[in-house]
């Protein structure tokens, strides 16, 4: 490895740009003729079928659980924690905290928590040895209201300039309230995991997961067994979008203490009902902001809070606030800063990655709240977010100087362009006017995403790939990374195979399996691309050096596949090594304070403006979006087809979390956990969807890229809220926007609306 | 997918005889047609009986056709049917709209307007505007040897939340629309969903008027709906308060207060609130008789 | 009960409960697990076959009614030389697929659609398609693909009418 030369930007070299191109997917046949196999696909020969028996109480002391299987006793096993226990298992999720179960113990803290596993030869069987399953309760109390929890997962602030002084030299202070709800990731595929019983020393788990040496730790600490003991690999999956970060460690905890129980095979496959109740959500939360403006229309200080509901136990809580917390007060210039963040506990089930991992939350708040500064400062709601968005150079709320900060203004200006927001605005209200009961409105967001882990996240994770000489000129990659949907597996062909000047079809690679891969971190916080992607660009700047040497010639240049097949095999002859791999390295020279909150929280950003373009019905209070444009710097798209299918999807699941998607609890239990309850979508909800690529590089991403699965999210509900706001000039502070609060907010606005 | 469809018997009968026979028997068959709603409980482990009566080989319960009293449209007739048929487009062009607002293509192939009627969910798709149509269904049962029908009008189907008239040895047949309902009289319809495709109503609204020419009144209306109360209901205030008066937005008003006042008993639930059922359930009025009527709907803005 | 049915132009047979769910006849009996489950209720499309030719939700089946019947799935789209058919050369050009998991009941669905339109708007693709859920793409690339699939289709290429099975 070279840090030196990493430091220096990836730029293309091959005769043939494949960078940039729109090469043909890796496993998009598979995928096509239904050859793809997902976890319940495999064909398990003697596998048994392992149900969970969960608590119907939010919170409950366990007095007794009895087993009494009666005649289906003779065909399955039962494993509670006091089993797990007695065979000297450590009954921790190892994540974070340490602090959940993989089987309650004398107590639950959540409905839906797993009290016992049963397996059992069918599922039917399966299904009754569980019903006998016994649990005796005492409930006891739950706390459900996290606006009134007291209890503390994580704290953290921010503190730039004097925010006391700010306020009290403002021309105006503006402050508002914010909420939003859960958020159901609802992948079509529900989670599921097949796992063995050690066989020569090791125990194997395949299954639906974003993270693969996640679930490896988390087994490796439950069974007290070396690393080499247990291995974990990947099946098609069919989502992820956060919901498979950290819930399949349970999943495939659950799978392997069966598996070692009845001595068989075991399918844990949840279907969508227990998948929706059980596993995580986004955040809701409670955002509060105190603005204070000068007279005009430059923030001068920003106060705000952020409260966001973890559920019952840490899991990953505490980086979801952090993030929250760091994206809070926008891509916008503010010299005097305060925000609070707080994330609690409630009996709920945890709350865990999603999408955007608390920057949605927060950039719904900010861009809901800087429509109502506007009007309160009288002014355009364009030129507010103008004045006050960041220049390149300018700094965030922790104080990093972002080179490329610019690029937000560029975006707005994209996006209005495209939309032709002034023009649209005068259509609309003519388009008022002459309905008598359909109303037309705009809306517009701006917002940002740090691709990555936050502040020194990723100098502790180092990351690690490693690319492999196959035969016949051709490379491998391997990587931990996880193809989700996204297209993992082409955009790292395409790197290797440009920094190598190879063909796209001389590099292979693998699905991610932890006894072949290097840990190349999990797959998760747009770090894909501008992470893993520049370490696999440096290990291919490594493998051009290696073999350039070896026949030397220079590095650097374009091989042709004969001439690398040709070095490759000399390099192998003469006892070289077939494996050269790279780690991550700091070359943005990224330094962030982890107590104070000050620095560089993330080497990169991606900045974006969404316009929102909406009818609502007066008479059923229904939104219709008529268009969403939405404009975004994302340094290079290494492959510009599956970069916009990202963004997309993604703005598309902030339309649903924007309209639609609702999370209705009852005793702490989730009351609609089935899709014809829980709203997603379907196209004929999806509106037409215009997107402008910036393409600004990164110095320190592969060929300038930056990450972007998170970002569309971020960005497009406080969009599509600000339109129906504008529709019908009320005011909304909470996500979703359903017609039942839309009602109460139009009705709320004029006293006489509510007729006898 | 909960519970054990495999310990579930079926049976197949080819004529409409046998399978009012297995009505009859003491073990009595659930009847099946589509499976859309049937499967759905299944799926949840919630199996409403161990014995299956498959109606899809009864051809006696498919078929649209005019007969002298007006329409006949076989139980089994399918949401797609109903779109697809010219003689439902021509005579009630609102049952095909109503059809096209049925879940999406796969459910509407398979469910039919018997299943719906049959299942009784006070958030049946088909009902309020049947009801309105002034539909009857037409009910057969076994005596001894005989197949005995019975014609029984729409409006005293419903009894309960999900309880009809129809014994448990009647078997749902057809449909039955009066031409008295179909000549001289207009309808309109809406569905609001929880979105709008693939949805569970929150509410639903049918409204027919019988308009007299000179001088021009409302002769005669017909309004019911659906997920506002145990059962799909008629308005019958709201349609008694609109009978003898011009078709005006004071008169659109008049009906949606004796429809808020007397008809509907929206609750909450998992899809919507009672607040909002009731405000949009007499919008929903006022706009479909503004349509019908040809007035512009005095709805606030 | 011995259920008889033809299966991407195959003859099948199976025995099995009359009430099992058409998908599970299909995933575990025949081993076709192209058809996937992702709600059990209708509600999600990932489980859509076509049954004499008819987009049904295989989730809704009961395996009687299958019974000497023709099933289309994933499986049957493509000519027996491998070579695509239309919709899902489009898929693939396009990007409609991205995790997969929704895709082999959106391929049926629209190749249900094409067989039926030759030019379907926007607005006639998306109604059809609205009973199948993708949480990945916002559909934009579906619905494109369906499109360039239904303008590239000529009369008697790509998919095979199923053909009913005598009763």
């Amino acid at each position: 490895m070279a840090p030196a030369r990493a430091a220096v930007r990836h730029l293309p070299r091959a005769p043939r740009a494949v960078v940039g191109s729109n090469v043909p997917r890796r496993e998009g046949l598979e995928k096509l003729t239904g050859r793809a196999l997902y976890v319940a696909d495999l064909d398990v020969p003697g596998a048994w079928w392992g149900v969970t028996v969960r608590s119907p109480h939010a919170r409950a002391r366990i007095l007794s659980i009895e087993r009494d299987l009666g005649a289906d006793g003779a065909r399955a096993v039962v494993v509670t924690a006091e089993d797990l226990l007695r065979a000297g298992r450590d009954n921790v999720v190892h994540l974070i905290a340490d602090d959940q179960p993989f089987l309650a113990h004398r107590s639950v803290e959540h409905a839906e928590e797993a009290v016992a596993l049963v397996a059992a030869p069918t599922r039917e069987e399966a299904e009754r040895a569980a019903a006998r399953v016994r649990v005796r309760y005492e409930p006891l109390e739950p706390v459900l209201d996290f606006e009134r929890a007291e209890t503390i997962h994580k704290t953290c602030a921010i503190d730039k300039g004097d925010v006391a002084a700010a306020f009290a030299g403002a021309a105006r202070v503006v402050e508002g309230t914010y909420r939003v709800g859960h958020q159901e990731h609802a992948y079509i595929e529900p989670n599921g995991m097949v796992a063995w019983p050690r066989i020569d020393g090791v125990r194997l788990v395949r299954g639906s997961l974003q993270c693969p040496f996640y679930v490896h730790a988390a087994l490796t600490r439950l069974f007290g067994e070396p690393a080499e003991a247990i291995r974990v690999a990947q099946t098609s999956t069919g989502g992820g979008f956060g919901g498979k970060e950290d819930y399949p460690d349970l999943v495939a905890g659950h799978a392997a203490l069966l598996a070692d129980a009845c001595g068989r095979p075991v399918r844990l496959l949840y279907d969508r009902a227990e998948d929706m109740v059980a596993t995580t959500k986004r955040h809701p939360g409670r955002i509060v902001h105190r603005t204070a403006l000068d007279a005009e229309g430059r923030l001068l200080g920003m106060d705000v809070e952020v409260l966001l509901d973890g559920g019952a136990y840490v899991t990953l809580s505490p980086v979801v606030l952090s993030r929250a917390v760091i994206h809070a007060a926008g891509p916008y210039r503010c010299a005097n800063v305060r925000i609070r963040g707080r994330v609690v506990k409630t009996n709920t089930p945890p709350n865990g990655a999603f999408r955007g991992f608390g920057v949605p939350q927060v950039a719904f708040a900010l861009e809901r709240h800087l429509d109502r500064v506007a009007r309160a400062a009288g002014l355009d709601r364009v030129e507010l977010r103008r004045r006050n968005l960041l220049a390149d150079g300018e700094t965030t709320a922790t104080g990093q100087a972002v080179i490329d900060a610019g690029a937000s203004r560029q975006a707005l200006d994209a996006a209005l362009k495209r939309s032709r927001f002034a023009a649209t605005a005068r259509a609309h209200a003519r388009f008022n006017r002459r309905h008598a009961h359909l109303r037309r409105g705009l809306g517009l967001a701006c917002f940002f995403h740090g691709s990555g882990f936050t502040g020194n996240g990723e100098i502790r994770l180092a990351s690690e790939v490693a690319l492999e000489l196959l035969e016949g000129g051709r490379v491998r990659v391997l990587a931990a990374a996880t193809e989700i949907g996204q297209g993992t597996r082409t955009v790292f062909a395409q790197i290797v195979a440009q920094v190598l000047g190879l063909p796209y079809e001389a590099v292979e690679t693998v699905d991610p399996d932890t006894a072949l891969v290097p840990d190349s971190g999990p797959t998760v916080a747009s770090r894909t691309v501008p992470i893993v992607g520049r370490i696999l660009a440096d290990a291919a700047r490594e493998l051009d050096a290696v073999l350039a040497r070896r026949v030397g010639r220079p590095p650097g240049r374009p091989w042709t596949r004969r001439d690398f097949a040709g070095a490759a095999a000399l390099h192998l002859d003469a006892g070289g090594e077939r494996r050269v791999t790279a780690r991550f390295s700091n070359p943005s020279g990224q330094r962030f304070d982890e107590t104070r909150y000050v620095g560089d929280a993330y080497a990169a950003y991606a900045w974006a403006a969404a316009v929102a373009e909406v009818e609502v019905d007066l008479t059923s209070f229904e939104t219709r979006v008529l268009r969403v444009v939405a404009a975004q710097d994302i340094g290079r798209a290494i492959h510009p087809r599956l970069a916009a299918g990202q963004l997309e999807g993604g703005l598309t699941q902030a339309v649903g979390w924007a309209l639609f998607e609702e999370v209705v609890a009852r005793d702490g239990r989730m009351a609609n956990g089935q899709l014809t309850n829980y709203i997603l979508p379907t196209a004929i909800e999806t509106p037409p969807i215009e997107l402008v690529v910036l393409e600004r590089p990164f110095a320190h991403g592969p060929f300038g890229a930056k990450g972007i699965g998170e970002l569309p999210m971020d960005g497009g509900a406080p969009a599509v809220v600000n339109a129906i706001a504008d529709a019908l000039e009320i005011d909304l502070d909470r996500l979703p926007a359903t017609p039942e609060r839309i009602a109460a907010a139009w009705l709320a606005a004029r006293p006489e609306r509510r007729r006898a | 997918m909960r519970g054990d469809l495999a310990a579930l018997e079926v049976l197949r009968p080819r004529r409409l005889a046998e399978a009012l026979a297995a009505l009859a028997d003491s073990d009595r068959p659930c009847p099946i047609a589509g499976g859309t709603d049937l499967y759905v409980a299944l799926n949840e482990g919630r199996a409403p009986a161990r014995r299956f009566l498959d109606l899809s080989r009864l051809d006696e319960l498919t078929g649209l056709e005019t007969t002298p009293s007006g329409l006949r449209l076989g139980a089994r007739t399918t949401y797609t049917e109903l779109r697809a048929s010219r003689l439902v487009r021509r005579r009630a062009p609102v049952l095909a709209e109503m059809a096209a607002s049925v879940g999406a293509i796969a459910i509407q192939n398979r469910g039919t307007l018997g299943g719906s009627l049959g299942n009784a969910s006070p958030a049946s798709d088909p009902a309020p505007v049947l009801l309105a149509l002034d539909a009857a269904v037409e009910l057969a049962a076994r005596d001894g040897r005989r197949v005995v029908r019975r014609r029984v009008p729409l409006d005293r189907f419903f009894i309960g939340y999900r309880e009809t008239a129809a014994r448990p040895d009647e078997l749902i047949v057809a449909v039955l629309l009066p031409s008295s309902a179909l000549e001289g009289w207009r309808y309109a319809y809406r569905k609001v969903g929880t979105r709008r495709a693939q949805a569970i109503s929150k509410v639903v609204a049918a409204v027919g008027l019988e308009l007299g020419a000179r001088p021009r009144r409302i002769a005669a209306a017909r309004i019911a709906y659906g997920s506002m109360a145990p059962t799909p209901v008629r308005a019958r205030a709201a349609e008694a308060a609109l009978a003898g008066r011009a078709p005006t937005s004071a008169a659109g008003r008049a009906a949606a207060r004796a429809l808020l006042a007397e008809d509907l008993h929206p609750i909450d639930d998992l899809r919507s609130s009672a607040d909002y059922r009731a405000l949009v359930a007499g919008r929903l009025l006022e706009s479909l008789l503004g349509a019908l009527g040809g007035f512009r709907p005095g709805l606030d803005d | 009960m011995k259920l008889r049915l033809e299966v991407n132009g195959r003859p099948r047979s199976a025995d099995v409960p009359p009430m099992k769910r058409l998908l599970d006849v299909l995933r575990d009996d025949l081993r076709l697990t192209g058809t996937k489950e992702g709600c059990g209720e209708g509600e999600c499309g990932a489980c859509a076959v076509l049954l004499d030719g008819e987009l049904v939700n295989s989730c809704l089946v009961p395996a009687c009614q299958a019974d000497r019947r023709a099933v289309t799935t994933v499986e049957g789209l493509a000519a027996p030389d491998g070579s695509l058919h239309p919709v899902q050369q489009a898929f693939w050009e396009k990007g409609g697929a991205q995790c997969g998991i929704c895709t082999p009941g959106m391929l049926v669905a629209a190749v249900a659609l094409v067989e039926r339109a030759r030019r379907p708007s926007d607005a006639e693709i998306r109604e059809w398609l609205a009973g199948n859920l993708c949480r990945c793409t916002g559909y934009v690339k579906i619905v494109e693909a369906v499109a360039a699939a239904a303008r590239a289709r000529r009369p008697g290429a790509g998919a095979r009418r199923p053909k009913r099975v005598k009763r």
